[in-house]
């Protein structure tokens, strides 16, 4: 397993070179992003000025932020930032990939065809975050940039989070190759001969 | 009456604790799983970070998870104790829960998509009452995320399983088959490794709610009946060596526990039920002195604490 160092923003060829397996360290920003602004985008929605998603890392995550108001200026505070479930963006994902130039899709449990396809396509890669860990999530991001569609509401807003040493694995590489593709026929084949042996 | 006011602050206590300080036998299980893993794989990548997640989160009594789960107490209490009371004061516990930021905003109403917003409404929290010739009131909590919901399952028998090129029938082989089988098509989705929860038998409803109050014991704990052990230890093993491992990257901890129970069914039916946690299996508990409503003691303080009933 490789262990990449990863800055955004990313062009192709760092994107290229990333391969199903590889251990990346995300250093930059993030866009979070889950239901209500994968939905708004993909039905034609327009990106917020402030938010420049080309060559981006979007964040499935509707993180814990606790709001601080001082002399008329918000200040925020992330208090956990795990990533959620992204197979219920699949309908969405790869239009919004080649829409906006998006590089990298940050979440869990991985996504279909159609967003490996994006992302061989117009070169992009899927992060898979440790699930449930919310806090040391919390800890990688060094600060919030501004926050955009708060009208979604907070956990569904488009959060701008600067990270340092944010940790991933790549699990679907711009190739066409999937790790759960491949993990979930190597453990059937495991299945089968275990059940043949008993 | 009994005191609501001290209820409402001991299960306020019992929500904290259960939301931010994972159990000793589920720590000790996954320190076990990442002993296994080879230096620098993925796998020990996922587990380090697991482990420095749930140290962080139970030092800072913040969530484990942000998603605080479906909220679910276990009571059991001796006759004629307040269940009503109890009911009330729990309700109020979680709004404040709510509003301290122990748990997150989860309660959504199915039709208009709205959020309660104080984790209360419709079937939230939910409550098992069962009363007991025990003085004591015996409260447990399971907080459970979504994602590990989502990937439970029931299995009506017999019942055929092509990716595995078998059929499932009524029998313990059957009953096998389905466990793995549901183990397998979870892969990483409910955040592995998982705990599982297993009802033989039952109808739809309570094999889906016995299956869950499995995850109510503790990793070390021995099942009664010799069949349902032997059962369990199988499937442990067989489903460690699946080769999904933490999150689905790969690795040789798939599970930190299976846990199976079976209830009477009626002749035409055969459920095998399955409930998934992941591997923040969030689950505490208390005894209640039954005058006072003060925590006597914490269940769970030991990894080998069995249950009482």
């Amino acid at each position: 397993m490789a262990q990449v160092r990863i800055t955004t923003p990313l062009d192709e060829a760092a994107v290229r070179s990333l391969k199903a397996g590889d251990e990346v360290l995300i250093t930059g920003i993030l866009y979070t992003g889950r239901d209500a602004v994968h939905k708004y985008l993909a039905g034609g929605g327009e990106l917020p000025a402030g938010v420049d998603l080309s060559g981006g890392i979007i964040y499935h995550c509707g993180p814990v932020v606790v709001e601080r108001e001082e002399n008329g200026t918000r200040t925020f505070r992330v208090t956990a930032a795990g990533p959620t479930t992204s197979i219920r963006e699949e309908p969405y994902q790869a239009d919004i990939i080649a829409k906006f130039g998006v590089r990298g899709v940050i979440g869990k449990g991985g996504m279909g065809l159609k967003t490996l396809g994006a992302c061989q396509e117009h070169g992009a890669v899927y992060l898979h975050a440790v699930g449930g860990a919310a806090q040391v999530y919390a800890d990688a991001i060094k600060g919030v940039e501004g926050v955009y569609l708060e009208e979604f509401g907070s956990p569904e807003a488009i959060w701008v989070l600067r990270v340092e040493d944010f940790p991933a694995i790549v699990t679907m590489d711009s190739h066409g190759e999937s790790l759960h593709e491949v993990i979930q026929a190597d453990s059937l084949e495991n299945l089968k001969a275990a059940l043949a042996a008993a | 009456m009994s005191d609501t006011t001290t209820l409402q602050a001991s299960l306020l206590d019992l929500i904290r604790r259960t939301s931010s300080d994972l159990p000793p036998d589920i720590r000790e299980s996954l320190r076990k799983g990442r002993e296994k893993e080879s230096a620098g794989s993925r796998a020990t990548l996922a587990l380090d970070i697991i482990d420095c997640n749930i140290d962080e989160a139970s030092e800072e009594s913040a969530p484990i998870c942000q998603d605080t789960g479906m909220i679910k107490f276990y009571v059991h209490h001796p006759v004629g104790y307040d269940t009503l009371d109890f009911e009330d004061a729990a309700r109020a516990a979680v709004a404040e829960a709510t509003e301290i930021g122990y748990l997150r905003k989860n309660s959504v109403d199915s039709i208009t998509g709205k959020n309660t917003g104080n984790n209360l409404g419709p079937g939230t929290p939910l409550f098992h009452f069962q009363a007991w010739r025990n003085a004591e009131v015996d409260v447990r909590l399971v907080l459970k995320g979504g994602g590990c919901e989502n990937v439970g399952a029931q299995y009506s028998l017999p019942m055929d399983l092509p990716e595995i090129d078998k059929k499932a029938g009524r029998d313990l082989e059957g009953v096998k088959l389905a466990i793995l089988h549901a183990i397998w098509k979870a892969q990483g989705k409910g955040c592995s490794p998982g705990y599982i929860g297993v009802c033989v038998g039952g109808d739809r409803s309570s094999g889906l709610d016995v299956a869950k109050e499995q995850l109510l014991r503790v990793v070390g704990d021995t099942n009664p009946d010799p069949a349902l052990t032997a059962l369990e230890e199988e499937c442990f093993r067989v489903a460690n060596g699946l080769g999904v491992g933490p999150m689905g990257w790969g690795g040789d901890t798939t599970v930190l526990g299976v846990k199976i129970a079976a209830r009477n069914r009626l002749p035409a039916s055969f459920f095998v039920s399955v409930s998934y946690a992941c591997w923040a299996h969030r689950r505490r508990g208390v005894l209640l002195d039954p005058a006072t409503n003060e925590i006597r003691s914490w269940l769970y303080d030991t990894a080998d604490q069995t249950l009482p009933h």
